[in-house]
């Protein structure tokens, strides 16, 4: 106790807080338009995303460069978007601002995001960077749905895909590891390479066919109990969001609090941080490097190809060529903005999956109105993930050694 | 991504891909490359005949569906009606495409840059190519016209890897993120574009709903003149000897220009060369933007050579800046071998879809097995230690029988 009271005490408000304040201000000045409180007079959005730069502009005098910037970009846009939200309609903003359904959503998109991104966080820990992740997800998502289509069984089809995933990781790490070849052309590589396997074999095994119709799918939890919490309202709003999740959504829950521990409270883990931090001092002390990166990148194959798997097992119980779309390259953008920590990479996910969200339900409200905006809506993930990874906000440190091969001696 | 703050002391310079690649080059000359083109197509023929299918067969078929036949069967012949001389003409065409993506992706190798977005900096070319080519009515003569409508596509695909150039340079966001971002924007871009409603759809009369834009030969006449074929079935145009002029033109401005003197030496060792005066910064920046006008020359040359539309479909199939990594990698981003690949990947392309005959080998199968090859090769060649580590071997053994190899 006196511990934390010395943190409370020890508190002091500096230009960091500051500039979170003007964050804050400037995200308030666009969520003053939107239902529930929907303000109808441009003037709101105004004074909020005002206040939050004027805010960010003093926290900038005061030192924090980056997050001050930051606060006064996240002000004018928030602005400019609340002033968009009060000249459009109620109703269109309805759709679009239904927030049980839209964070359930975001679930949907940000679980494939979270479990490749916590596969990049294992193999970038361990001193591989995985570009293929991208490629491990298709492969995933491609032989998830076969499995299950084969064997009738979802839970088999997620386990195939993720050995296919486990394969195409063993096939990285041997590269980048074994013969020590460049890590980013080696993940290149891995990418190309999983198109071609995915749509060879899908023309193959399935012709001009899709996958038939009625494939076991990955569950879904009914909590019904969500629905009786006291306050109807919370109540609703709880198994709007929780309610009707995916098993694999609940898992990616799960995996995102075990990564943490194993990664920061076992010898697990600071074995493997320390072949990222320094390999010659990790194998001085009798750790195998190459025993943990081959593990590392491995498991990352099999995580990213559990993401693919739930994309379609889960979500649209069918395959596409190239149905991954970049995620791949998304979550790693989230390993790098969530610094390299589950947790972090969560938070990024689902940032990058409510954007996924979002855009869809722009294109569905707007669709008649604007013509192509469906389409056009679709940038908004990437435009985000680009601005995320240009690092507007904050700035991180990857493990010292990643991407450099290690020599034996 | 930051520079490590503890940089550790594993392996002496060069700490670059580029620099790693040249120093490997040396090393290794020519073999490599060979080796690995030939252990991708093994590779690719095992895969063949585990689904069942004769590989010999299919990579025959291939062949003659590139029209490579035309040097044994047929040379000399050039009357586009024979299906041979008319399939070669096709895979020129689409070595023309690949010696600009492969460029593309080369110039930013040679500064210690992986140009993966390629890809959106020809669609985005495209887009431009399109507008000028169809939107500008009879604006300017025609010849005129073409050399606009390319050079302001060559300008789009420079400011589209600008930006991660810009990003690159000034925050250090890495660039194979920033510029997959860039193609995925780029692609619902263009997908808007010549989509349902778009500013670029089609405006001819009873073709309103087709997702796809004008005709620029049908709206202003003004096109690439064709150098070999008939103008109405993608004839081979002059834009052929552009692609061979931008093969000079980068081996000239990379071995004998200061600025290519620049750019190789930050590809070596950027510490090295900010420490010796050079702006790392600057040179990231141009590096990319000239990949992009590169990329860029790709598009145009299409659009007014012999595509002359585009439309949602052709802009989301598209695969060419994928393909450049390939033609680079294996070209060892050098002049010559990005020549030789692009022609290499260019038969490929086209003997792997439309040229190959679907009685030999099922086209749609052919497709992925050129990506698998595609994917095969890179992988090599980004490990192409095991194989220079097996010649040296083999040197080795020749030079004193009695040493045995370290294991790697």
């Amino acid at each position: 106790m006196t511990a934390v009271a010395a943190r409370v005490q020890s508190w002091s408000f500096t230009a960091n807080h500051l500039a979170v304040g003007g964050l804050l201000l400037g995200v308030f000045a666009f969520y003053v338009a939107l239902p529930p409180i929907s303000a109808r007079s441009p003037f709101w959005p105004a004074l909020f995303g005002t206040a939050g730069a004027v805010v960010g502009l003093v926290a900038w005098r005061r030192g924090s460069v980056r997050l001050g910037w930051s606060a006064v970009i996240v002000g004018i846009v928030g602005a400019a978007l609340g002033y968009l939200a009060t000249r459009s309609s109620v109703e269109h903003l309805d759709i679009v601002f239904t927030w049980p359904s839209l964070i359930a959503a975001m679930f949907v998109f940000a679980t494939p995001l979270v479990y490749a991104a916590i596969g990049g966080i294992f193999s970038e820990r361990s001193g591989v960077v995985n570009i293929g992740l991208e490629g491990m997800m298709l492969m995933g998502a491609f032989w998830g749905i076969w499995g299950a289509d084969a064997t009738g069984s979802w839970i088999t089809g997620v386990l195939i895909g993720m050995a296919s995933g486990a394969l195409l990781g063993l096939t990285h790490a041997f590269f980048s590891v074994h013969l020590r070849a460049d890590q980013i052309i080696g993940g290149t590589a891995i990418n190309l390479l999983a198109v071609g396997i995915t749509g060879y074999a899908f023309v193959q095994l399935y012709g001009s066919e899709n996958i038939p119709a009625g494939v076991s799918e990955i569950p879904r939890l009914k909590m019904t109990f969500l629905e009786k919490i006291p306050p109807e309202a919370l109540g609703d709003f709880l198994f709007g969001a929780f309610g009707r999740l995916s098993l694999m959504i609940w898992i990616g829950f799960l995996l995102v609090a075990v990564s943490h521990v194993v990664m920061f409270k076992t010898p697990i883990g600071l074995r493997i941080r320390s072949c990222g931090e320094h390999p010659r001092a990790a194998d001085t002390v009798g750790i195998s490097v190459y025993g943990v990166r081959y593990a590392a990148v491995t498991l990352s194959g099999m995580l990213a190809a559990a993401g693919g798997a739930f994309l379609s097992v889960g979500v649209v119980s069918a395959f596409n060529e190239g149905m991954t779309g970049g995620r791949g390259f998304i979550a790693l953008a989230a390993v790098i903005f969530g610094n390299w920590r589950p947790f972090g990479a969560f938070g990024a996910a689902c940032l990058f999956g409510f954007s996924t969200a979002l855009a869809f339900r722009l294109g569905d409200a707007y669709r008649d109105s604007v013509a192509g905006m469906d389409v056009l809506a679709q940038m908004l993930p990437y435009v985000l993930t680009l601005i995320a990874v240009a690092g507007v906000i904050g700035r991180s440190i990857p493990p010292a050694a990643v991407g450099r091969p290690y020599t034996k001696q | 991504m930051s520079e490590p703050l503890t940089p550790p002391p594993e392996e002496a310079p060069p700490t670059t891909t580029a620099g790693k690649l040249m120093l490997r080059q040396r090393a290794g000359g020519i073999i490599p490359p060979i080796i690995t083109a030939i252990f991708a197509f093994f590779m690719g023929g095992i895969v063949i005949a585990a689904s069942g299918h004769n590989p010999i067969d299919a990579y025959l078929g291939i062949l003659d569906g590139a029209g490579l036949n035309w040097f044994w069967d047929d040379f000399g012949n050039t009357d586009v009606l024979e299906l041979t001389t008319f399939n070669f003409t096709q895979t020129l065409l689409r070595t023309t495409t690949f010696v600009f993506t492969g460029l593309a992706v080369a110039f930013a190798f040679r500064c210690g840059l992986f140009n993966i977005g390629g890809q959106g900096q020809y669609t985005i070319g495209i887009v431009v190519a399109v507008w000028v080519g169809a939107y500008w009515g009879n604006a300017l003569p025609n010849g005129l016209h073409v050399v606009v409508g390319i050079v302001l596509a060559a300008l789009a695909g420079a400011i589209w890897a600008g930006i991660a150039g810009i990003l690159k340079a000034t925050v250090g966001a890495h660039e194979v993120i920033t510029t997959i971002m860039l193609n995925w924007i780029a692609f619902w871009f263009a997908s808007y574009c010549f989509g349902q409603g778009g500013p670029l759809q089609n405006t001819t009369p009873g073709q309103e709903s087709v997702p796809s834009s004008d005709d620029v030969y049908e709206k202003s006449g003004a096109i690439i003149p064709v150098l070999w074929g008939d103008q109405g079935f993608q004839a081979l145009h002059y834009g052929f000897f552009l692609a061979i002029a931008a093969l000079v033109v980068f081996w000239v401005v990379l071995n004998r220009t200061t600025l290519g003197y620049e750019v190789r030496a930050v590809g070596y060792n950027p510490e090295a060369a900010a420490y010796g005066g050079i702006s790392v910064k600057k040179n990231f920046f141009l590096a990319m933007a000239i990949s992009g006008l590169f990329a860029g020359l790709a598009a145009g040359t299409d659009i007014f050579g012999w595509k002359y539309d585009a439309g949602v479909l052709d802009v989301q199939a598209s695969a060419v800046g994928f393909v450049g990594i390939a033609v680079a990698l294996l070209g060892r981003s050098t002049a010559v071998g990005v020549g030789l690949g692009a022609l290499i990947f260019g038969a490929l392309d086209y003997g792997t879809t439309r040229g190959l005959d679907p009685e030999v080998f099922d086209p749609t199968l052919a497709g992925n097995l050129s990506l698998m090859i595609q994917g095969l090769v890179v992988l090599f060649v980004g490990a192409d230690l095991l194989i220079l580590y097996l010649w040296s071997l083999r040197k080795k053994r020749f030079a004193s029988p009695r040493m045995s190899g370290r294991g790697a």
